[in-house]
């Protein structure tokens, strides 16, 4: 595999993600309000005197797991275009007649769709950490973030779920023809997270250390798994003859 | 350059390319023709190892279709030119093509100087800033040419580079073609268009599935049916049909006022005629060649 080419295939994505402005909008806007958002609604609770630092802290790590979906529905947005959109500019055919390799151009284009996810969750968290700190240190009386519980979820599960959204569009990009249904479709990568989210405000879940390292491996088996499959779908002959 | 045996591929039960053997020599146009679905596109995605063949052998150059160690180094050599060109429309022509001279190692010096050859030989080095969306069909399709010249490939397939464009970009992309011919460079090219393919081929294929024939659009002309000629008289009457019949002209035909001649040899035998026709009584006011076109031989084997 050659790096050089990998690179060269990413940033000129990178530089049309740039260049698309709702590309660049759905990335930059959606862990904007996610990060100024969710510290505003913590900020609310917080100052009702019936909250209880324990609730408040259960909330707290619910809303971390948060950047967790971020990291899946980011990419579904890049992802799609990365691929669907080639196919709909019919710009795949050349890139495929180059001496580029079939994992080259995965690679690429799957890193392509991760760099501004992570980053936008990297980004997104920082702002939503010192914010929630500034909100919550007069109830807590500490600085609940960072903690291991936030570097767990955006270190490991956010890039992990990255690399689970991006594999998972790849597969969905081989059945559809337009962007906008790519984006649909990819999106329901993301109702998994949700329901571990939805579970754990109703307190059937907790959002701790074990529950995080359990579902980092899950989705880590389900990256080793969808990494074969895309891989088998995004052959140079299937794109060219099978994909609708 | 590029030579095919018994190359097949099928998609299920559907056959698309059956049988095909050809050979294709360095520095030559050869000119695919062939109704829509006749296995050109196929082809050509089959020798630029797009797509795997069914069975049968190909090869470009030294390299074998179809053996992985040989496939990088094939795209290496060709340069390809799809049906559609394919730009990204959100980069502008000179990002598009040194996209493409980087995924082909071209050096950073000599990438520059290609773009900057190119662009210029196609009128577009003015307008390398603009983004591909905002160029006309015409535009597109030059700089998808260039793109596929980016790497100065020793083979170069071109799949109907004029279809759907206007005749002014018709010409262009022509001409271009033709430059591209003087460079000895060996074009492989598929087109509906047989006046494209009369005039710049060397050799034209015609493929419906199966290769129907092969050789210089001349050859196919003149192995359809010989040669014909037109004697246009002042006035046609059945006494120099006559006379013609007695001198062995049997096939003629009446048109108007025009005789059209079945002949072997009409530099030899036009003489003769028009002292026939004119001891007959008539008036030659034109004698003409007529020669059956390549759509001729075109429609006679694709309609079989």
């Amino acid at each position: 595999m050659d790096l050089e080419t990998v690179w060269t295939i990413a940033s000129k994505d990178l530089r049309l993600f740039r260049r698309k402005k709702s590309i660049f909008y759905a990335v930059i806007i959606f862990p904007i309000i996610i990060s100024i958002g969710l510290p505003g609604l913590i900020g609310y609770v917080a100052t009702k005197a019936s909250t209880s630092t324990a609730v408040l802290v259960g909330l707290l790590d619910s809303f971390s797991f948060f950047f967790a979906i971020i990291a899946t529905i980011i990419p579904t947005v890049i992802s799609s275009y990365s691929i669907v959109g080639e196919k709909v500019e019919k710009s795949l055919e050349p890139l495929l007649a180059t001496p580029a390799t079939d994992d080259e151009i995965l690679l690429g284009k799957s890193l392509a769709s991760s760099i501004p996810a992570i980053l936008a969750v990297f980004l997104g968290a920082t702002i939503f950490m010192i914010l929630t700190d500034a909100v919550t240190y007069g109830k807590l009386g500490y600085l609940y973030y960072p903690n291991w519980n936030m570097a767990l979820v955006i270190l490991v599960i956010a890039p992990l779920s990255v690399v689970f959204s991006v594999e998972g569009n790849i597969l969905v990009s081989a059945r559809v023809n337009d962007v906008r249904t790519a984006t649909q479709l990819g999106s329901l990568i993301v109702l998994p997270y949700f329901a571990i989210y939805l579970l754990s405000e109703i307190r059937l879940i907790s959002v701790d250390t074990t529950s995080l390292f359990i579902i980092a491996a899950i989705v880590l088996v389900a990256d080793v798994f969808l990494f074969y499959l895309s891989r088998a779908t995004f052959r140079r002959e299937e794109i060219l003859t099978k994909w609708k | 350059m590029i030579d095919t045996v018994d190359l097949t591929k099928k998609f299920g039960d559907k056959t698309a390319v059956n049988g095909l053997t050809l050979h294709v020599n360095d520095g030559e146009v050869f000119g695919f023709l062939g109704p829509n679905g006749a296995g050109k596109t196929t082809t050509v995605r089959m020798l630029t190892c797009l797509i795997s063949k069914t069975s049968g052998e190909a090869s470009i150059g030294d390299y074998q279709v179809g053996n992985k160690n040989d496939q990088v180094k094939i795209r290496k050599m060709v340069g390809l030119l799809p049906e559609n060109a394919g730009l990204y429309d959100d980069l502008s022509a000179y990002e598009n093509l040194d996209f493409f001279a980087r995924l082909y190692k071209v050096p950073e010096a000599q990438r520059k100087e290609s773009i900057e050859r190119f662009l210029k030989m196609l009128d577009l080095w003015d307008k390398r800033d603009q983004t591909a969306g905002t160029f006309s069909k015409g535009m597109k399709q030059k700089l998808a040419i260039a793109r596929a010249l980016m790497h100065d490939p020793q083979v170069l397939f071109l799949d109907e580079p004029t279809a759907n464009l206007d005749p002014e970009a018709s010409k262009t992309v022509r001409d271009f073609i033709l430059e591209l011919k003087k460079e000895k460079k060996t074009i492989f090219l598929n087109t509906h268009n047989l006046d494209e393919a009369q005039r710049i081929c060397d050799r034209i294929g015609i493929l419906n599935t199966k290769l129907m024939v092969v050789g210089a659009p001349e050859t196919l002309m003149e192995s359809l049916r010989g040669r014909r000629i037109s004697v246009k008289l002042v006035q046609v009457n059945e006494a120099i049909v006559a006379a013609l019949a007695r001198t062995g002209f049997e096939k003629v035909t009446i048109e108007g006022n025009n005789l059209v001649i079945d002949v072997k040899d009409p530099e030899k035998e036009n003489p003769g005629i028009v002292e026939t026709i004119i001891k007959a009584g008539g008036g030659v006011q034109f004698v003409n060649d007529l020669r059956p076109t390549l759509e001729d031989v075109y429609l006679k084997l694709v309609r079989g």
